[in-house]
């Protein structure tokens, strides 16, 4: 019986942090890709404000990670998933510069597209299932390498 | 470079930077998990037991987020510039590197970084980098 409640409180936490998340990306402005792309373009008119977001997100971020590496269980007694890899290769520089071509040709990352999808922007949703395609091909590709 | 003072809204910058950290903070103190969407949505391609109530329900907090908003006040204005062939194009490509570099802006850009991965900083330089780049040929070099 605990361990149910505790199943289902973990999931409305999850769905809570995913809102804030949500909001947080609104009011900052995230979920705006015209504003990303005035965040992108330094040689232009430059729109600082994603800058803030990012230091904002890190700096709360720190004091959380920083009590969460010293925990083996969360306060909801789940296992802290930490990823302990370290190695920087190939597939993490290339993906990150490749994901960074098509952030900047439309504005829009992962994130900020489900927040498209709730806005009921057509052109948003277009994108989020281009992006979930992208998803599908990575995970097909994989599996028939193995 | 010439700052847009006109559209920097640096406070609500903040304070939606704020919130975000509070979602990656919450999400990791009670649920163990990384607030990184990439990692969170790839999960629902591999279906595993156990396993994906958390993943739908955070990205369902990040869908009804609009609407929860619309609740109190209107929305910010959303405006898209690129082509439904250059979304699409744009998608693809942000959907599969996303994966192939096991991270995107909220789990290498937000939660990387705040727990002082090397890999993340890495990452983060990377699609900063090309981030950047791109938005510069697109719009001074081919003029769009």
């Amino acid at each position: 019986m605990k361990k149910n409640l505790n199943h289902f409180s973990a999931l409305i936490f999850a769905l809570f942090s995913g809102l804030i998340f949500g909001i947080g990306l609104i009011l900052a402005g995230m979920a705006n890709p015209a504003k990303v792309l005035a965040f992108l373009d330094l040689a232009g008119l430059w729109d600082p404000s994603l800058g803030l977001v990012m230091g904002g997100a890190i700096a709360v971020g720190l004091v959380a990670f920083t009590l969460a590496k010293k925990r083996t269980r969360s306060f909801l007694g789940l296992p802290m998933n930490l990823p302990t890899s370290r190695i920087i290769d190939q597939r993490l520089i290339v993906g990150s510069l490749i994901f960074g071509i098509g952030w900047g040709l439309a504005g829009i990352c992962p994130a900020p597209a489900f927040v498209l999808l709730g806005a009921g922007s057509l052109k948003g949703i277009v994108f989020l299932i281009a992006m979930l395609i992208g998803m599908g091909i990575f995970e097909y590709i994989e599996n028939s390498n193995k | 470079m010439t700052i847009d003072w006109l559209n920097f809204t640096p406070w609500s910058a903040l304070a939606g930077g704020v919130l975000i950290g509070i979602s990656a903070a919450l999400f990791i103190l009670l649920n163990g998990r990384i607030a990184g969407i990439t990692g969170i949505i790839g999960g629902l391609f591999k279906p595993a037991k156990n396993d994906m109530g958390w993943r739908v329900a955070f990205t369902l907090g990040l869908i009804i987020a609009p609407l929860v908003w619309q609740g109190f006040q209107t929305l910010p204005e959303i405006s898209i510039d690129a082509s439904f062939t250059l979304l699409m194009i744009a998608g693809l490509i942000v959907g599969y590197a996303t994966r192939y570099g096991s991270g995107c802006t909220s789990g290498h850009g937000v939660c990387g970084i705040a727990r002082l991965s090397p890999r993340s900083i890495v990452a983060t330089l990377a699609f900063m980098g090309t981030g950047f780049l791109t938005v510069f040929i697109v719009r001074h070099l081919l003029g769009a």
